[in-house]
């Protein structure tokens, strides 16, 4: 394939670099420096897409962030698979594969086409609103076919190879955008010594200069732009980042932007050397952000204005200066203002011909419409293209005298031949970014366009604020540089900012127009495009008019106008223009719609960052984890935490089952003794006077006259009466406590007290210290107990020395410990706390002497199964924040005559929590012995009921007992604590009903004396 | 405050003792030695760390009578002794964090105790319980930038300065004890995270980890 | 994301360290057995929701710990100040409002979020012919 319009020379691409790549299964080849749309340009590939809704023929419009058509699915292999890339964007690399992602099943001959021309409005708007919301439940299946044929792009189906990061930045001066004014401002900032960081959405720096035919301190635009560039990067107090994209702009000056890393040169980055990460996404805080993002050129709005060939004018020059590839041969330009005619300079200059210039404007004159009438180019004056002729690529334009105030077409048709049809309607301030704050964009008349709302620590300026003329531009830049680093709070001097020069240009004034008149209405007219990505025309908002929406937002839903990753670049204004015109408003009036981030697709692996595979989340260990890890513990993730769940066992050669091995490890436990790493308790370690009076008011239970040496069991609720957590706090000293949490809950209850101690009670003199890493934690438990740890302690373990509910210190193993006498399983426990460092030789050292007790290591399921047969509640399992501790039948531990109304006491006796059918904590003891209930299972007084039931409860724990020899359950149920005794029934998805009896939460050991022994 | 319970959680013999990176390392195998690494890292294990929470007055008449170093009274601070060895830092109006050699912990905690005689205040020994890592390198601030929210440019974050703050999902006590180094103070259960972290961000610079 | 200054650590922290906990100055009452049912629901659950001026209370979650208050404005997200526990907020509704009516800020009307709304663009414009 040659590259057929390509120019001999010119342009920045480089010509000794070769590419080849491919699209849609066809071999071209480009040069380094193209992006994939000037490379298939180039290679005269007229038609890159099919449109979203009536499947037509479309070619590249643009030349940047706001091309609509060329939208792109990319990566070679599976796994390189992305979805939505822009061709304008994309850097052209050897081997570069891409497909267009509409028009399956190919882009020149499709199925969609032929159903659109078939049933002629295939997709009215509001189609969406009227055939697939209801019913909803069909949505899906609707939704997976217009994916599949209008092709939004698919994601991969293998995992990504690649890498990706996040990067946290700071700055005074964030510079958003490196065209003309960007460069002015970042150097301006620079110089001044503020930490400038740069960025710009392109391949280069350097944004419109790049393709300016002016000059600046008397050099080419683009030959300034590498001087300002080199002076940049030699600066220590600068960071520039080329093909980075600010996509999103958040609160206090948070600003995301894109950087792609390597994209430019492979589908995936480069192997070999050490790993990079292809993108990454850098999270800037900036002090003040300057943002330089430019305008959009807007196109006009006339008949067929989207068959291949109908370009924006800027595109075009940005094509054949930048480039070096002439989209076409024949250019009729279609304008509104003097800046576009520079394409018709740059047109003929490149060699080929320009058939006329229609221009708006009734009497044009200024410096490029005079050069264009020296160079003998026809201007037809107060005309424009109503009609473009040709399908799968222009043949014609039709040329007319128009009325913008009439809106009408007022003298004959010419049809002028041509294979190219450039419109300049203007230019559009990029506004996205500063509307992601939330303020409102203001409407300029003078310049036609809206500018960014005031935002704190955001100046804007040259394009994005309607200032275009460059001499302007640059004035208005270094002037927006001096103020952002000032409001920095960076010193400026004078001489750091001085102005390069730029021949000022007379333009003369431009006109209004966005949707041409036709000579047909335009519900009659051929298609109109506003949004060429969703397929939205003037005729659809037309309608949406009349059909009674006012709402800029509202049409915006109906219509599907500046949708998904268009975000309206291209055709928001000129939509907002024909629904004023409709509803006989004004464009403030009408308002514009809210745009979003981000404001180009952002791949989800740069959202993601580090936050991946094994560095999803924290996985926090023990300091035993090794130890688990080669006993082939299975794990549970509680919290952040790895616990062993259960230990399988292999028994020639069979492993055990997860049933089996709790199963074992429940009857060790019950039987002879059983060990459990219990380290992820939260701890923590209380000192002060007032330490005891704090702990009366946070917990329901009484602490006026816990002796040191002694434990109590302990509930916490919040000021609603609801349980919150529960634990065990040690009297260490008189003034010193060591709590215990949920493991869960460690990090709550600490801020919880901090809360009550800062805000309502800082007259107490206490200090809480979170002491959960420092302590690892191993209980022993089972009947052995006593024995085991007699052989590696000193502490006088005789059960009158040392009783249930003490604790005491010493050694074990030889290393200092905090043993205390509390159980979780009902049996004879001692929890054994040293210093983690030292745990694992504790640990090793009871498993010496553990061998002839048949010490049995337990994890965290045989754990619940113990404390369940022993109605031992576990907060958050069987409590929801909606159970008191009057609803677990928990009185005993409610001090209600203590002197201070501790936390949670006055909700008690609010009515609703005196209501007698509050569900309450009970035991289930299945009919069926066989039968383990589910956990969540609903409970009903009358199986036969019709449905809707009356539900009175539900299932919160259940599990197979070993030790009983049969399934049980805690639940709780409404009023349960007077139904002991009677059958309730638990209904199953299947149709099953299992019947089960209302039981003492208690199931074993009923009078507590084994954990007395 | 007498009505304490002091209580030295070293053990008076040898046993075996693992600091909180000793299952990483083992796991581990070979530690990374890159050619030309931009990053090294290093654990500085089983050093005594004491929380003290109480007023800055008295906290600082107690701690220049007994270490002979002045409390870091400005937020977000650090001091050292003149071997480096001994540090204070503020971790907020009335905490700070001391760490000294291993070993030294319980007796300075005991004199530290004597020292503020009645006042109300607390001392909690959480040597167990944190872990400090020394990071290096010219790469070592782009490490960190890909870590941490706090703006670890150095005129936002000089020598002598140490913060509390976000490090990936995590949470570190970040500080700068000298120009060449950061150190981070890590909670023990993370302290595989937060190494698996470092080494993942480092990978286009090349590390070297040091025990 | 929130660019927030702790009072005690003082300087700027980003939002990650902190978390909100709800409307400042909520009082525990002195006596709760003394409450009425009503007045305890009142204290328990029932929370402003104004647009524009909050105090809010916020913890330093991962620096130093400590609870302090701010004023934000709910609309703009503006933080107008940051305060230590026990201290008055500087800023209040009543102020504002005054402020607000003087650069000719208008309250919702509800429903519609159009933006570019008129009375700012057609200061602007006449600014822009003059
Ligand atoms: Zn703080």
């Amino acid at each position: 394939m040659t590259q057929v319009n390509r120019l001999k020379q010119g342009g920045r691409i480089d010509r000794s670099r070769p590419l080849k790549f491919v699209f849609n299964g066809q071999q071209y080849a480009g040069y380094g420096g193209d992006t994939l749309a000037s490379a298939l340009l180039a290679n005269g590939v007229d038609i890159v897409n099919r449109s979203f809704k009536y499947s037509r023929p479309r070619g590249i419009v643009a030349a940047g962030a706001e091309e609509p058509n060329a939208v792109v699915q990319l990566g070679a292999t599976e796994a390189a698979q992305v979805p939505n890339v822009r061709a304008t964007q994309q850097a052209l690399y050897q081997g570069l594969t891409a497909r267009s992602t509409n028009g399956w099943p190919n882009v020149q001959r499709d199925l969609m086409g032929m159903v659109g021309k078939l049933s002629g409005t295939f997709m009215p708007p509001g189609f969406y609103y009227k055939t697939f919301m209801a019913p909803a439940s069909l949505w899906m299946t609707y939704e997976k076919y217009i994916r599949k044929s209008a092709g939004l792009g698919r994601s991969p189906a293998e995992p990504d190879p690649d890498s990706y990061e996040h990067i946290n930045q700071h700055c005074d001066v964030l510079i958003i955008g490196a065209g003309p004014a960007g460069l002015t401002a970042a150097v301006t900032a620079a110089r001044n010594g503020a930490r400038v960081i740069f960025c710009d959405e392109q391949e280069e720096m350097g944004g419109s200069l790049l393709d300016s035919r002016e000059l600046i301190d008397d050099m080419p635009a683009a030959q300034w732009v590498d001087r300002i560039l080199d002076e940049l990067s030699s600066l220590s107090n600068v960071t520039l980042l080329p093909r980075t994209t600010a996509n999103g702009y958040h609160d206090h000056n948070f600003v995301t932007l894109h950087e792609r890393r390597t994209e430019h040169l492979g589908d995936s980055a480069p192997t070999g050397g050490r790993r990079q990460a292809r993108a990454r996404l850098h999270r800037v805080r900036a002090s003040q952000v300057v943002l330089a993002a430019g305008a959009h050129e807007r196109p006009l709005v006339y008949a067929n204005n989207d068959v291949p060939g109908n370009l924006l004018a800027g595109a075009v020059s940005t094509y054949i200066r930048r480039y070096g590839v002439m989209p076409g041969q024949k250019l009729v330009l279609s304008v509104t203002n003097d800046h576009a005619y520079r394409t018709a300079l740059d047109w003929q200059e490149a060699g080929c011909e320009v058939v006329a210039i229609a221009d708006a404007r009734a009497n044009p004159k200024g410096e490029l419409v005079e050069k264009a009438q020296s160079l003998g180019i026809r201007i037809i004056a107060q005309s424009a293209v109503i009609e473009a002729k040709g399908s799968n690529r222009v043949s014609a334009a039709c040329v007319a005298k128009i009325d913008a105030d009439s809106f009408s077409v007022v003298g004959r048709v010419e049809e002028l031949a041509c294979d190219t049809i450039a419109s300049s309607g203007g230019y559009s301030p990029v506004i996205h970014l500063s509307s992601h704050t939330g303020t409102r964009p203001l409407w300029r008349d003078d310049i036609l366009g809206f500018v960014p709302g005031e935002v704190k620590g955001l100046t804007a300026t040259g394009g994005v604020r309607g200032v275009y003329p460059l001499h302007e531009v640059i004035r208005d830049a270094a002037d927006a540089g001096v103020r952002a680093t000032l409001a920095a709070g960076v010193k400026t001097h004078a001489e750091a900012t001085t102005l390069p020069q730029v021949a000022a240009r007379q333009d003369g004034e431009a006109c209004a127009l966005y949707q041409v008149p036709h000579r047909k209405p335009s519900m009659r007219a051929p298609k109109q495009f506003v949004d060429l990505q969703n397929d939205v025309t003037a005729a659809g908002i037309e309608l949406a008019t009349r059909e009674g929406f006012e709402s800029i937002e509202h049409i915006k839903r109906y219509t599907a106008m500046g949708f998904g990753t268009d975000q309206g670049k291209l055709g928001n204004i000129n939509g907002m223009a024909i629904a004023a015109r409709c509803l006989k408003r004004t464009i403030p009036e009408v308002g514009t719609t809210v745009f979003r981030p981000n404001y180009t697709p952002v791949t989800f692996g740069a959202i993601a960052g580090r936050h991946c595979r094994d560095l999803f989340d924290p996985e926090r260990y023990t300091a035993l984890h090794q130890w688990h890890v080669e006993q082939g513990a299975e794990f549970e993730d509680v919290g952040q935490w790895k616990r062993p769940w259960y230990f399988p066992r292999t028994v020639n050669g069979k492993k055990e089952t997860m049933h089996e091995a709790v199963s074992r490890e429940c009857l060790a436990v019950r039987e002879h003794i059983g060990i459990l790493d219990a380290s992820t308790l939260g701890k923590i370690d209380i000192q002060g006077p007032d330490a005891r009076e704090f702990l009366g008011r946070v917990y329901t239970n009484k602490w006026a006259k816990l002796d040191v040496g002694r434990v109590r069991y302990g509930l916490m609720c919040k000021d609603d009466g609801m349980l919150m957590d529960d634990g065990t706090t040690s009297c260490l000293g008189e003034n010193h406590f060591l709590m215990t949490t949920t493991t869960g809950g460690a990090a709550g209850v600490m801020e919880w007290m901090e809360l009550w101690h800062q805000t309502e009670w800082p007259e107490l003199d206490v200090y809480f210290t979170s002491v959960t890493d420092h302590w690892a934690t191993m209980t022993v438990t089972g009947p052995d107990a006593r024995k085991l740890l007699a052989e590696i302690t000193d502490i006088d373990l005789d059960k009158d020395q040392f009783k249930f509910m003490d604790w005491r210190e010493g050694t074990v193993a030889g290393v200092p410990a905090r043993v205390f006498r509390i159980s979780f399983t009902g049996e004879l426990s001692y929890e054994i706390n040293v210093q983690a460092n030292y745990a694992m030789h504790v640990w090793k050292t009871l498993f010496e002497h553990g061998e002839k007790y048949e010490l049995t290591p337990y994890g965290t399921e045989t754990m619940h199964v113990l404390r369940a047969e022993k109605g031992l509640i576990i907060v958050g399992q069987d409590t929801d924040g909606s159970v008191t501790p009057e609803d677990l039948g928990m009185q005993w531990a409610i001090g209600y005559d203590k002197p201070f109304t501790w936390i949670g006491k006055r909700a008690l006796s609010r009515p609703d929590t005196r209501r007698a059918d509050r569900k309450q904590f009970v035991g289930l003891k299945p009919k069926d012995a066989k039968v383990v209930l589910e956990e969540g299972a609903q409970i009903v007084l009358d199986p036969n009921q019709s449905i809707p039931m009356a539900m009175v409860g539900h299932v919160t724990s259940s599990y197979y007992s070993p030790t009983l020899g049969h399934g049980f359950a805690l639940a709780v149920v409404k009023g349960g604590h007077q139904r002991m005794g009677e059958t309730v029934y638990l209904p199953m998805v299947d149709g099953t009903v299992y019947e089960a009896e209302i039981v003492s939460p208690v199931f074993v050991d009923p009078k507590g004396e084994r954990q007395h022994v | 405050m007498s009505d304490v319970k002091e209580f030295d959680t070293r053990p008076a013999g040898n046993p075996s003792a693992e600091s909180p990176l000793a299952w990483t390392f083992h796991r581990q195998g070979v530690l990374p030695r890159d050619a030309n690494a931009g990053v090294r890292l290093r654990e500085k294990s089983f050093l005594g760390h004491l929380i003290l929470r109480g007023g800055a007055i008295i906290l600082d008449e107690a701690v220049r009578e007994v270490l002979g170093m002045a409390l870091p009274a400005r937020p977000n601070t650090l001091t050292l002794d003149e071997s480096g060895e001994r540090s204070i830092q503020w971790l907020s109006p009335d905490e700070w964090l001391v760490i000294v050699p291993g070993g030294e912990e319980f007796a300075l905690e005991s004199r530290l105790r004597k020292a503020m005689g009645q006042a109300h205040y607390s001392i909690i020994n959480v040597s167990g319980g944190q872990t400090v890592f020394t990071l290096q390198g010219e790469k070592a601030r782009e490490v960190l930038m890909k870590s941490t929210l706090y703006d670890v440019h150095t005129q936002a974050f000089p020598v002598g300065k140490g913060v509390s703050t976000v490090f990936a999902k995590s949470t570190v006590v970040l500080r700068r004890p000298n120009e060449d180094s950061w150190e981070l103070v890590v909670r023990r259960s993370f302290a595989d995270y937060c190494y698996r972290w470092l080494l993942d961000a480092a990978a286009e610079y090349g590390a070297i980890v040091e025990r | 994301m929130f660019h927030i200054y702790c009072p005690y650590c003082e300087e700027h922290r980003e939002e990650e360290e902190f978390h909100p906990k709800g409307q400042a100055h909520i009082q525990r009452p002195v006596d709760p057995e003394a409450c009425s049912d009503e007045a305890w629901g009142d204290y328990l659950f029932f929370r402003d929701n104004p647009r524009g001026i909050h105090h809010e209370l916020w913890v330093h979650a991962v620096g130093c710990r400590k609870f302090f208050n701010i004023t934000r404005h709910t609309v703009s997200y503006e933080i107008l100040e940051t305060y230590k526990m026990g201290e008055k907020p500087s800023i209040t509704a009543a102020d504002l409002s005054e402020k607000d009516k003087q650069a000719g800020v208008q309250a919702a009307s509800g429903g519609w979020q159009t933006v570019g709304a008129r009375p700012e663009s057609e200061a602007l414009n006449k600014e822009a012919r003059a």
